[in-house]
């Protein structure tokens, strides 16, 4: 038998592998440089902390959508779940009277549910992912409506809306501080579990996936319902940010999130990507967003400007493959 | 008969290669009105690349073409059918919800006032399906028809081009001796036209039937032509092969006296087989023959849990274990070597380590943590245990078929299985990476390992085979111990 030619090599750099994420790396880069020289209030403490604020929301649901894409899915019910959540718990809290703890907890709860849903649909009965999630998107946002009759609440405890602004050692509000967590699990999750190299599997063909003795069913239910979970959590996040609650919030948030995940390399068909491409997708958004405004682009443009940012970006991640 | 015109197709020097491999090195070659060339390889030897540069699908990366006396270089399928290369291609590509009429003409619909013409476009299309023996009506949708009517169909969207240069891709493949001989005759009345075809296939005995020369390719180059198709099939086979074609059998292994796996009245509830009954001993071989649609691989995949069961049981050592997933019989050391490994055996984009990985979750976590170090480690020592000939971390779709096979074996030996089934395992295998893989059953079986072997390569279960079951429409027609089989007492059963 001939000897198999192996590569050892210290593999610290590819710990933190972009797996294709490169190019959006050094887009980001080249865009902060950019915003750097041409606007004096972008690379400020300051500002760069504001950025951190403003993309919690779409940080943390944005890692259950790498999940759902890396297995070949899509989730188009995040935003309708967010405002699903945050209706259950302003709803809970405020006019039942629970505590906002429990009331945040049945929330998650509620979430979660209407992920299982979704991804029960899509192995027990072969709906394809995209049918089951825009149904459960439809349902959800309904749903949200019905708490209230499409009210919002208004005035939460001063201790809730305050984990959105109290900077603890000096730059960490509460809120960003979940999503860098978010972030950390789902970077651990994917890369150093079973659970996490099998969704690669499942992505990669199914079919070897099952093969292999891997419960594909069980594993893409739980995708949905992760995906479902963290779109709740984000919705009681916004919640703090705004301070209140409305049927309406997180109006086509699917799709920036869907977005952020693409941009940042994840591919489309299923097994390949990862969350740090990710947290790259979900900067370049942030960052374009934020340097747009301080450069005082209308938001009429600022849309065109990322509808370009998303075609140039997979373009040239499917031209680098050629 | 070789014509004397000037040849219609010129060839000269071309290359091709993707990133770094090159498949093609430097290929002449020459078509004259009228004539077949028929058109030999391994799979893998790049015919399929060539006739794809020939036909517009992929560009050569230098080399020039001659096209009736000017230059040639197509960039797209269309541009090559508008010259007059017609392709056929080995996969099916018909859209199967549209009609017949409409996947002969589609993209060239016969059009009236700025209208789609559909009664001229059925008519035309049934009057080239006629040619071809088929009776059925063109304003049918193609779902549900079977394989050889859906390669006539093909042939007859090729025939309707007007093509002066058609290439067909193991066009027989799926056609019965009828359909095959309309075939011959549609070719032999495009020859008298002066139609120029290239006529690939593995069907040997055809070669002699229709080509005019015979063109053999190996490793991405031209090897061997000769001026006439009268060579002696083994002379063929050899340019094929590149060295003559005695194949190695390991010994065979010498079983023991335990059952390891029994299988009773095991049937299918979608009826592909019933009534199965055997036994597979430690240390034994037990192969598993008959033609296709026996219902040879719906039993092994059932065994596997891969498919469901209607009734029956599977015992491993003496204890009912009937799996209902995959993940069951996997648990008890009942592991698949599927059919088809690029679609059912490896995510051909991920690497070698992370497929073999994928089998080997739990082995290569600690405390529910992997890590890719581990990943790989576990992976170069298994790839190096089956000699592998690739690294790690390279992409399996990059490997060899013989290579990808042994990294499916490898990917399940890492769980020192019981019950080790290989459903034809040295389909689209070269001839040498096939006896390295005989090799491997052989020592499986040797050490201890109920090997069962699903094949249609008669010459193969023979060979590797302590005993045959032969089934026959989904019965189990017979199990002959290796010294009472043969050709001729396997292919009684598997007819009867």
């Amino acid at each position: 038998m001939t000897q198999a030619t192996t590569l050892k090599k210290p593999r610290i750099s590819e710990m933190f592998s972009l797996s294709g994420a490169t190019g959006p790396l050094i887009g980001l880069i080249v865009l902060c440089v950019f915003l750097s020289l041409s606007t004096e209030s972008f690379l400020t403490v300051r500002n760069l902390l504001n950025i951190l604020d403003q993309i919690t929301v779409l940080g943390i649901m944005a890692v259950g959508m790498t999940f759902v894409i890396l297995i070949g899915g899509i989730d188009l019910a995040v935003g309708s779940v967010l405002a699903l959540a945050m209706m259950v718990m302003g709803y809970l809290a405020n006019q039942v009277g629970y505590p906002l703890e429990i009331a945040i907890v049945v929330a998650l709860l509620a979430a979660a549910a209407s992920g299982a849903v979704s991804g029960l649909l899509i192995t027990l009965f072969n709906v394809p992912a995209f049918i089951s999630t825009l149904a459960m998107m439809s349902i959800a946002r309904g749903l949200a409506n019905m708490v209230t009759d499409g009210q919002q609440i208004v005035g939460f405890p001063a201790w809730f809306s305050m984990l959105a602004f109290t900077r603890h050692a000096g730059f960490l509000t509460f809120t960003v501080a979940v999503m860098l967590v978010v972030f950390v699990l789902g970077w651990l999750f994917l890369r150093y579990t079973s659970g996490g190299r099998s969704l690669y599997a499942i992505g990669g063909n199914p079919e070897v996936a099952r093969l292999a003795g891997i419960h594909v069913g069980l594993m893409t239910v739980g995708v949905y319902i992760t995906s479902a979970l963290l779109a709740g959590l984000a919705g009681i996040v916004l919640a703090m940010r705004l301070d209140s609650v409305q049927p309406t919030a997180g109006f086509t948030y699917e799709l920036d999130t869907i977005a952020a995940v693409v941009i940042g390399g994840t591919s489309l068909s299923g097994g390949q990507g990862g969350i740090i491409g990710t947290i790259i997708g979900v900067l370049i958004i942030g960052v374009l967003r934020n340097g747009l405004n301080l450069l005082g682009v209308s938001p009429f443009t600022q849309a065109v400007v990322i509808g370009i940012v998303i075609a140039l970006a997979v373009a040239a991640e499917a031209f680098k493959k050629r | 008969m070789t014509s004397q015109d000037p040849p219609i197709l010129s060839l000269r020097n071309i290359y091709k290669s993707y990133g770094p491999i090159e498949v093609l090195h430097g290929i002449d070659l020459d078509v004259r009105p009228g004539e077949v060339v028929a058109l030999l390889g391994e799979n893998g030897a790049g015919k399929s690349t060539l006739s794809k540069i020939i036909s517009g699908t992929v560009r050569p990366s230098s080399g020039e073409m001659t096209w009736q006396g000017a230059p040639y270089a197509p960039a797209t399928p269309r541009e090559a059918i508008d010259a007059g290369v017609g392709m056929i291609h080995q996969e099916l590509m018909l859209l199967p919800h549209l009609t017949i009429a409409e996947n002969v003409f589609v993209g060239r619909y016969p059009k009236k006032n700025g209208k789609v013409d559909r009664r001229a476009m059925e008519e035309k299309a049934y009057s080239g399906l006629q040619r071809l023996g088929l009776d059925v009506a063109a304003s049918r949708v193609v779902e549900g028809l079977s394989t050889a009517n859906q390669q006539l169909i093909e042939i007859a969207k090729a025939l309707t081009l007007n093509a002066k240069l058609l290439i067909l891709d193991e066009p027989t493949a799926a056609l019965g001796g009828e359909e095959t001989r309309k075939l011959f005759e549609q070719i032999a009345r495009l020859k008298a036209e002066g139609v120029g075809i290239i006529y690939i296939s593995h069907r040997l005995e055809e070669i002699r039937q229709i080509a005019d020369r015979v063109v053999v390719m190996r490793d991405g180059a031209k090897v061997k032509e000769f001026d006439t198709a009268d060579v002696p099939v083994r002379t063929i086979v050899e340019a094929m092969v590149g060295r003559n074609l005695e194949r190695m059998f390991p010994a065979l292994p010498t079983p023991e006296d335990d059952t390891v796996l029994e299988v009773k009245n095991l049937s299918c509830p979608k009826g592909r087989f019933s009534d199965v009954n055997f036994k597979v001993r430690r240390g034994e071989i037990f192969g598993i023959a008959g033609l296709v649609g026996a219902g040879r691989t719906e039993l092994v995949r059932a065994i596997v849990g891969a498919d469901p069961i209607a009734s029956g049981q599977v015992l491993l050592d003496d204890e009912d274990i009937t799996p209902k997933t995959p993940r069951d019989a996997i648990r008890r050391g009942i592991v698949l070597v599927p059919e088809d490994r690029k679609l059912q055996g490896l995510v051909l984009e991920h690497s070698i380590a992370e497929n073999i990985g994928y089998a080997n979750l739990n082995k290569v976590s600690k405390g529910g943590l992997i890590t890719a170090r581990r990943v790989q480690d576990f992976a170069d020592a298994n790839i190096a245990k089956f000699g592998v000939k690739g690294a790690g971390r390279q992409n399996a779709g990059e490997l060899s078929g013989g290579n990808q096979q042994k990294v499916v074996i490898a990917k399940w030996l890492a769980r020192d299985p019981k019950v080790v089934v290989l459903d034809e395992p040295t389909r689209g295998i070269d001839v040498g990476a096939r006896s390295s893989i005989y090799d491997i059953i052989v020592g499986l079986a040797q050490n201890g390992v109920a090997v069962i072997v699903v094949s249609s390569d008669l010459e193969e279960v023979l060979g590797v085979s302590n005993r045959i079951m032969v089934m026959a429409a989904g019965r189990q027609a017979g199990i002959l111990d290796h010294k009472d089989a043969n050709d001729v007492s396997v292919m009684e059963l598997a007819t009867a």
